[in-house]
């Protein structure tokens, strides 16, 4: 019972604050919105047996990334950023009106394609399931050593494509 | 979590993506679609974990939330790199300002 209600706070609140990421004017209000849905992801993650990826979640979300866009917002002058008042009311009527009626078809499909899964359960996890152990094991004595180092090598393009495109002279 | 079941953490997972698509549909800051695309992108992770979780702890989906978070790691970096190159060209990030390769 506790448990249901924990779940259910931590899904209410990260929904609400996800709404407040896209529709707030201002990106810092934004960003730190996109916060508290990291965390509350990661709480559910934790609920979920996923421990591992709740921590990775705090670490490289709501840490590294999330420090990225504050930074990015704090060297961009601020004060010009802020969407100004929309000059073209019926076009931008319009605009929203057809990605709005967009989402809510991709929502309608994703809610009967959900149904199949309706009266199951979760079943009981098996023990030590989501530990750094579980998932390394997984990582690099299976399947996906390969990828894991995929990405890795991807990681370190996408830095010094970061580096290059940033930079004003190389 | 075994009275909560899987359809409530995926009606969760599906509200946060088409948050997430709205943001990316509907926003013309160019720093707040990016962190739509992060919603949708966490969104995905949580369906991950959720079957994940239902087949007994099967830990494939939880490496597969690793491999998503990799990626977004890197889709930012070069996205807010794109948008530090827009901004010293063009001085603003309003994607409606950004439009020179339309035909």
């Amino acid at each position: 019972m506790l448990e249901a209600v924990i779940f259910y706070v931590f899904a209410l609140a990260a929904v609400v604050l996800g709404i407040i990421v896209v529709t707030r004017r201002n990106p810092i209000a934004s960003a730190i919105a996109l916060v508290g849905t990291f965390f509350f992801l990661a709480g559910m993650y934790a609920m979920l047996d996923a421990h591992f990826v709740a921590v990775i979640q705090l670490l490289v979300y709501a840490g590294a990334i999330m420090v990225l866009f504050i930074f990015v917002m704090m060297l961009l002058n601020l004060r010009e950023m802020g969407e100004g008042m929309v000059a073209d009311i019926a076009g931008a009527t319009t605009r929203g009106i057809l990605g709005l009626s967009a989402v809510g078809l991709v929502g309608i499909g994703i809610y009967v394609g959900l149904q199949g899964v309706a009266g199951r359960k979760l079943g009981v996890a098996a023990e030590g399931t989501g530990t750094i152990e579980a998932v390394g094991r997984a990582l690099f004595g299976g399947s996906y050593l390969l990828p894991f180092e995929i990405a890795s090598a991807l990681l370190t393009v996408a830095m010094i494509g970061a580096v290059v495109i940033a930079k004003r002279e190389i | 979590m075994d009275q909560i079941g899987l359809y409530p953490v995926l009606i969760v997972s599906a509200v946060l993506f088409v948050t997430g698509a709205a943001g990316v549909l509907t926003r013309r800051n160019a720093l707040i679609v990016l962190m739509s695309i992060e919603l949708m992108l966490n969104a995905v992770n949580l369906a991950f974990v959720a079957f994940s979780r239902q087949l007994g702890g099967a830990v494939e989906g939880q490496v597969f939330a690793v491999f998503v978070m990799a990626v977004a790691a890197a889709e930012a970096a070069v996205g807010l790199a794109l948008v530090i190159l827009i901004f010293r060209h063009r001085a603003t990030v309003d994607l409606k300002d950004l439009n020179i390769l339309r035909g």
